[in-house]
């Protein structure tokens, strides 16, 4: 019992954790899937949605924030698709790449000019901040639905794409991009819903997020991107449940580090992980065996 | 359409080119030759974080100067007046950003340097004022490699050694601790001076220490806070940045960390006060000054940032004064009092009269030894209440 109490805390904080990469890397992956492009400013539309809510949340209630927030998040991510990759979709892969790194800056500096660089205090909202006591343990109550949270949302989504006819599209698209074009599908409208859902999920995502962890910068964004990013490539980039047990992995491996002391090293090993991965797993866990054009 | 696009472009661009011409080719005549009759500007660079990190320190520390500004806009030397001109930078708390601020300073031709907050950037700045033979007199920048073997860097604040073993001593004294855990950030020459600094003089008085880091961009510090108890530390010393702290702090109130946090300068900020607001949390940190040291400054000072909305949102939405505003307001002093002095305001001579200024600031009398450190014999250690969410004086300790 005394062992639990001590330890339990790190294993909270890894799902809690691994939860909310997961949220973001099935953004990356999805993207990936689709287009073959890794999508940069992902993680700063991760932050953009926290930013929202901080100023939004000041003048509307949370009921109506909170949604609010949800859809212009959605709205941001079709934005940043139809301005910045569709005019590129003919381009070659780089300059896609290298557009996407562009609207990363430009996102993190509006910000930085917007919040004149403070961190931003993230607001509590109630019931979800809350602290409970889990077996002796303290923690909020966002760190005990995140990974419940998660899961659910994952369930829905793979039905979406297994079930559905957008869904059906999806998977089309991302097996030929040329032949499901011939086939009639209409490959942009496809390839919006997927930002729309990528976005949503980095929107739900931010909430759980800062509710944890309450300071929202221009630059937070940057390392939950990265690491989702890892994630996304340890599960097998262009898979969803891989992207999502690679998440939980990642978090979880991350703080039991932390428990032995190592805590210099914590983000050393998430990137070290990469390494090994793309040595002897390329694909990752449930990657496409098909070596791909690229 | 697509050609007339082009061409408007390249139009735009072209004009870019020449506003850029213009702009290079004017201050050229204006100053030939700093120190004579030429100009009657002086320049002084303000080199602060605005944003990043320390980002919120950084504009109430250039505050403290605009305010200094505002209060003696001219000084006499050899009986002429001269206006004097703060040129701003922002160095984004960012060591390799830094640099290039501090370039921006230099191209400007400004004849002394205030700044920064945050030892990392001055140290990575130093070098291209010490190129360029500008004397720089560091704010609150408190870690010894800021001045150490630099001639030309003064300071108007103690140091992290002295800082480590005020707060080794507020543990001892205060809760006969024993056991310590040190939270730094890695790659901060602050925070892990500071901690070091701690830990030889925590056990030098009989204590134990845990030293743990954290890196750039890390937000989750529930697995140091659940260390720190599970370990059975009577004490947690955090001297990390406002916006780390932030974080941190919220997490210790969330898992309870039940012992006293115990930190250097940085936390002494309204962010952090606000932060702590109706928190079971016991935070005490050590300072340049408190509030009431001068009430005269005190009140003029709220004055002018009641009159000044730039200002008031610049140092967090109200009035708290904070140390190193004030750190700030006698660095610009300092600086005025060297020129008067040196009778010239060049670098060369203003670098040459530093070492033997003398002047007696709102935070105290300021001198230098011979590193050009100011000499500081204690430290106000403050309290947070956290029922208002307001500092208050809890002591000053001497070290001894």
């Amino acid at each position: 019992m005394q062992w639990i109490q001590q330890n339990l805390p790190y294993f909270l904080a890894g799902i809690s954790v691994g939860g909310q990469y997961a949220l973001i890397a099935i953004g990356y992956t999805m993207v990936y899937g689709i287009l073959r492009l890794i999508n940069f400013a992902h993680g700063d539309i991760f932050m953009c949605a926290g930013l929202m809510l901080v100023y939004l949340s000041a003048s509307l209630p949370f009921y109506v924030s909170i949604p609010l927030v949800l859809l212009l998040t959605v709205l941001l991510g079709f934005t940043v698709e139809r301005v910045a990759y569709k005019p590129l979709r003919k381009a070659p892969r780089m300059s896609v790449m290298i557009s996407a790194i562009g609207v990363s800056y430009l996102l993190q500096n509006v910000a930085l000019y917007v919040t004149g660089g403070l961190s931003k205090q993230y607001p509590a909202i109630p019931w979800l901040s809350d602290t409970v006591t889990v077996f002796g343990a303290l923690t909020k109550r966002v760190t005990i639905i995140t990974p419940f949270l998660t899961i659910i949302l994952i369930v829905l989504l793979v039905l979406l794409i297994n079930h559905t006819n957008v869904g059906m599209a999806m998977r089309a698209v991302s097996k030929d991009f040329e032949t499901s074009l011939l086939m009639g599908i209409k490959i942009d409208n496809v390839i919006s819903v997927t930002f729309i859902i990528g976005s949503f999920l980095a929107g739900v995502g931010s909430l759980l997020f800062f509710s944890n962890y309450t300071g929202v910068t221009p630059t937070v964004g940057a390392m939950p991107g990265l690491k989702a990013f890892v994630a996304a490539v340890f599960g097998g980039i262009g898979s969803v449940p891989g992207a999502v047990i690679g998440a939980f992995i990642i978090g979880i491996c991350e703080n039991i580090i932390k428990a032995m002391g190592w805590t210099t090293f914590s983000d050393a090993f998430t990137f070290a992980l990469l390494i090994l991965i793309l040595i002897f797993r390329p694909t990752g866990l449930f990657g496409e065996k098909v070596t791909d054009k690229v | 359409m697509k050609k007339v696009l082009t061409l408007l472009l390249v139009a735009v661009m072209l004009l870019g080119l020449c506003a850029c011409g213009g702009n290079s080719n004017n201050p050229t005549p204006a100053n030939p030759d700093p120190g004579t009759e030429a100009t009657d500007t002086i320049k002084i660079g303000i080199f602060q974080p605005a944003s990043g990190d320390n980002g919120a320190p950084g504009k109430q520390e250039t505050l403290g100067s605009q305010y200094a500004n505002v209060v003696q806009p001219t000084v006499e030397i050899n009986g002429k007046t001269y206006n004097v001109e703060l040129v701003i930078v922002d160095n984004e708390s960012s060591n390799d950003k830094a640099v290039s601020a501090a370039q921006t300073l230099v191209s400007q031709d400004v004849s002394v340097v205030l700044g920064s907050y945050g030892s990392g950037v001055s140290i990575a700045g130093s070098d291209v004022f010490g190129a360029a033979g500008i004397p720089c007199i560091g704010v609150s920048c408190t870690n010894p490699q800021v001045t150490l073997g630099n001639d030309f860097y003064f300071r108007v604040c103690f140091l992290d050694p002295f800082q480590g073993t005020v707060l080794a001593n507020l543990a001892v004294d205060q809760y006969k601790a024993q056991k310590a855990y040190v939270l730094t950030k890695l790659g901060d020459d602050y925070s892990v001076g500071v901690g070091n600094y701690f830990k030889n003089a925590f056990e030098k008085l009989g204590g134990e220490c845990i030293v743990e880091t954290f890196q750039e961009g890390n937000s989750d510090f529930t697995s140091y806070i659940t260390k720190a108890k599970n370990e059975g530390c009577q004490i947690c010393v955090a001297p990390i940045s406002v916006e780390a702290a932030a974080l941190f702090l919220e997490q210790a109130a969330t898992q309870d960390i039940g012992m006293p946090i115990l930190a250097g300068d940085t936390f002494d900020s309204n962010v952090i006060a606000g932060v702590g607001k109706g928190k079971n949390l016991d935070i005490y940190c050590s300072t340049f000054y408190v509030e009431g040291g001068n009430p005269e400054f005190d009140s003029n000072f709220k004055a002018w940032m009641e009159s000044d909305a730039t200002a008031l949102a610049n140092n967090g939405g109200n009035t708290t004064i904070a140390a190193c505003s004030v750190l700030g307001y006698d660095a610009y002093f300092v600086a005025l009092e060297a020129m008067k002095k040196a009778g010239a305001f060049d670098k060369d001579s203003i670098k040459a009269a530093l070492p033997d200024v003398e002047y007696d600031g709102v935070t105290g009398h300021i001198a230098f030894d011979e590193n050009g450190d100011a000499i500081r014999d204690s430290a106000f250690v403050k309290h947070l209440n956290t029922e208002t969410g307001e500092y208050e004086l809890f002591g000053i300790q001497q070290v001894k």
